[in-house]
């Protein structure tokens, strides 16, 4: 059986984990407008399955597309420069760090969730017609699998044996809602019934998501069909950046000040009867607040970390610094473009 | 009367008319912590979150209502309806006709919608004029706290489907989440009258379909709503620096369109601007111009609209949608003709 390059995964995984923690700090400065949504925690995913990519093969991306586009080779300085809204980023500012593309790399973005699930079977279907061997990759997350357009893709992509590979990023939230509570079923095996491999794996560990997406990659290469990768990882750094629901751990005074006195109303409102169910309601509130703080604050595993324990303490630390300077330079670079617009 | 912010007036109504009749639910994505006061107070039965499946749940919401609910249906933000356009276009807007005016679909569609704060093109859409296109469908969009409390108070009250606007300019939450309000180091262009204001305590109800005028005047009619309406009144003391006075009307509602007050302002002044921050071709602007020349009225017309997909980048965006200098140049140039 094949091996993978660690070093090779772990690179791209550290160049993502820079990128976006630049990103983050841009947006903290103001330079990135509206929302961002940081692909933190999700390097091992993508490292993993795009490892297998090769030039020909397509993306379709959702609203955390800024890690596939590192590890794809979109150059990064473009990227800032779009992200924040500069005439001359990938996309001249019109797109923003939601709606990137790179037609010369075939890759596309939506910020509409599961949008790149039909995108990525029309990329398959172009690849199956006119560049046969190619494959198209759809990366959505554990909310996006509930949507419509998702599940009639997975029908679509195994009734045409469509060379697709869907990779499904399950943070287990979806904003503030526990995916699991508003979910039927096991999405694994819902993906399986539709009549193609899904494998689970710990998307924590790079060289478990390799293994699987190889499988995956072969198949479709081979024109035998789709595959479902359900991979799980942890959300760093909430929905987005500044998300109220982690507001309320890094400063809980301003967020009790903010959102208690109008609970407070609601919940003593008459008939004051009710009081007692209303206490179990604010309850589910605050086990949900509860969970999401645990997750992020005690269980979180960081994919970064892991993937550390498979290399030699040098090497990581070599990895770690040529990744680091190249978005260190990639970002001064952004900025000086960005000054002499100014 | 108390001091409301637009959020927390939206969220008064929904209370009063839930409290007032337990068939009003309310479902989607995020509710339990979106709605957080409602749900404290009315259980998970009432206030229900959705999976992200639009298709399914607004199309359920239209079920629900014909068989006895009145279930207020929530499109995070409107841009997003288009994955379950099938529920208005072709279910919601058509059973009172198809059944021959026997059955009819008391459903509240509210979605947050407007730009200015770096969103980009696909969740900074107005779309009212796509969604005003379908027979049979009321849409509605507050700029102030005591309308947006009124119009959801009368929606709730109508047995026909209702989408409900919320601009996300006029509504504190949308601009921390969306817009990143809470690190500070961002600001953005809120009109301050329209995110806080007076509301009586019920709120009155205000009528869909019945539009207001803001400020009066002779020379010039200005149609808008929404956040593009407070534009129009921060343009107006430049105007009046060159002597024209215009006459600002809030439309308040794109369907019904309040056909009256727009002739009869119109006659008045004999020049019309239209200030819609939703698309500019095939919607409110051009229909503005219909009922008017149904009317039989002769009048200069012009129009400041969204003209293409909305730019991410801030300054590209803030030229693309209505602002306060291409207003005062519309109406400068139009008085000067
Ligand atoms: C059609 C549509 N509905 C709702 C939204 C709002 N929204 C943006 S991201 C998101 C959650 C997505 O959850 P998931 O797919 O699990 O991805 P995650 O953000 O957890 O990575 C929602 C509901 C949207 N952008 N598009």
């Amino acid at each position: 059986m094949m091996k993978p390059d660690i070093e090779r995964l772990y690179r791209q995984m550290a160049r993502m984990r820079f990128f976006e923690e630049a990103q983050a700090d841009l947006w903290d400065r103001g330079l990135i407008p509206g929302e961002m949504h940081l692909g933190i925690g999700e390097e091992a995913v993508v490292a993993g399955v795009l490892d297998h990519l090769e030039e020909g093969d397509a993306l379709a991306l959702d609203h955390r597309s800024t890690p596939p586009l590192v590890a794809r080779g979109v150059d990064l300085a473009s990227m800032l420069l779009e992200v924040m809204g500069e005439e001359e980023g990938l996309c001249r500012g019109m797109g923003g760090h939601m709606h990137l593309f790179s037609r010369e790399h075939l890759a596309g973005s939506s910020g509409i969730v599961g949008s790149s699930a039909p995108l990525g079977a029309g990329f398959a279907l172009a690849a199956q017609c006119l560049s046969p061997g190619a494959v198209a990759f759809s990366f959505f997350g554990d909310g996006a699998a509930n949507q419509g357009l998702v599940l009639e893709s997975l029908n679509l992509a195994s009734a045409w044996k469509l060379p697709q590979v869907f990779v499904c990023k399950d943070n287990r939230w979806a904003i503030t809602t526990r995916t699991r509570s508003v979910t039927g079923g096991c999405l694994a095996r819902r993906a399986a019934s539709f009549g193609m491999p899904a494998y689970r794996v710990d998307g924590t560990q790079v060289e478990k998501v390799w293994v699987a997406a190889g499988k995956a990659v072969r198949r479709a290469r081979a024109g035998r069909g789709p595959s479902f990768i359900l991979a799980s990882c942890p959300r760093m750094e909430g929905h987005f950046l500044g998300d109220p629901l982690l507001r309320v751990y890094r400063e809980p005074l301003k967020q009790t000040v903010e959102i208690g006195p109008p609970l407070a109303r609601a919940m003593l409102s008459k008939p004051l009867a009710a009081l007692i169910q209303r206490c179990g309601y604010l309850g589910n509130i605050g086990r949900t607040i509860a969970t999401l703080g645990g997750e992020r604050y005690l269980l979180a595993i960081d994919p970064l970390r892991r993937g550390a324990k498979l290399l030699s303490e040098e090497a990581r630390a070599r990895i770690e610094s040529e990744a680091k300077s190249e978005v260190a330079e990639a970002v001064s670079r952004a900025m000086e473009r960005r000054g002499r617009n100014d | 009367m108390t001091r409301m912010t637009f959020a927390s007036a939206i969220d008064h109504a929904l209370e009063t008319a839930m409290e007032r009749d337990n068939r009003v639910v309310v479902l989607g994505e995020d509710v339990t912590m979106l709605r957080r006061n409602l749900y404290v107070r009315f259980g998970p039965k009432r206030v229900r979150q959705t999976p992200i499946s639009e298709a399914a749940f607004l199309g359920a919401g239209v079920g629900a209502a014909m068989a006895g609910l009145r279930p207020v249906v929530e499109i995070m933000l409107v841009d997003f309806i288009a994955v379950a356009y099938d529920a208005l276009l072709n279910e919601a807007t058509k059973v009172r006709a198809f059944s021959g005016g026997k059955w009819s679909v008391p459903l509240v569609v509210r979605a947050a919608c407007g730009g200015g704060y770096g969103d980009g093109g696909q969740h900074e859409q107005c779309l009212w004029g796509m969604l005003a296109g379908m027979p049979g469908l009321s849409v509605v969009v507050p700029s102030n706290p005591a309308d947006a409390a009124g119009l959801m108070l009368s929606a709730l009250a109508c047995d026909d489907p209702v989408v409900f606007l919320e601009h996300k300019l006029l509504s504190d939450y949308w601009l921390d989440y969306l817009g990143g309000a809470s690190r500070g180091t961002v600001s953005f262009d809120v009109p301050a009258e329209g995110t806080e204001g007076e509301v009586e305590k019920p709120p009155r109800p205000v009528p869909i379909g019945e539009g207001r005028v803001v400020a009066q005047g002779s020379d010039l009619s200005i149609f808008s709503l929404g956040v593009s309406l407070h534009r129009c009144l921060e343009a107006l003391p430049s105007l009046a620096d060159k002597g024209i006075r215009a006459e600002v009307i809030d439309l308040r509602s794109v369907a019904p369109l309040d056909r009256d007050l727009i002739v009869d302002s119109a006659r008045k002044t004999g020049r019309v601007l239209v200030v819609d921050e939703d698309f500019i071709g095939f919607g409110l602007s051009g229909e503005i111009a219909a009922v008017m020349a149904e009317a039989g009225l002769k009048v200069d017309f012009a129009r400041v609209c969204t003209e293409g997909v909305i730019p991410f980048a801030r300054r590209l965006e803030d030229e693309a949608l209505p602002n306060v200098r291409r207003i005062a140049e519309a109406a400068l140039a139009m008085a000067s003709r």
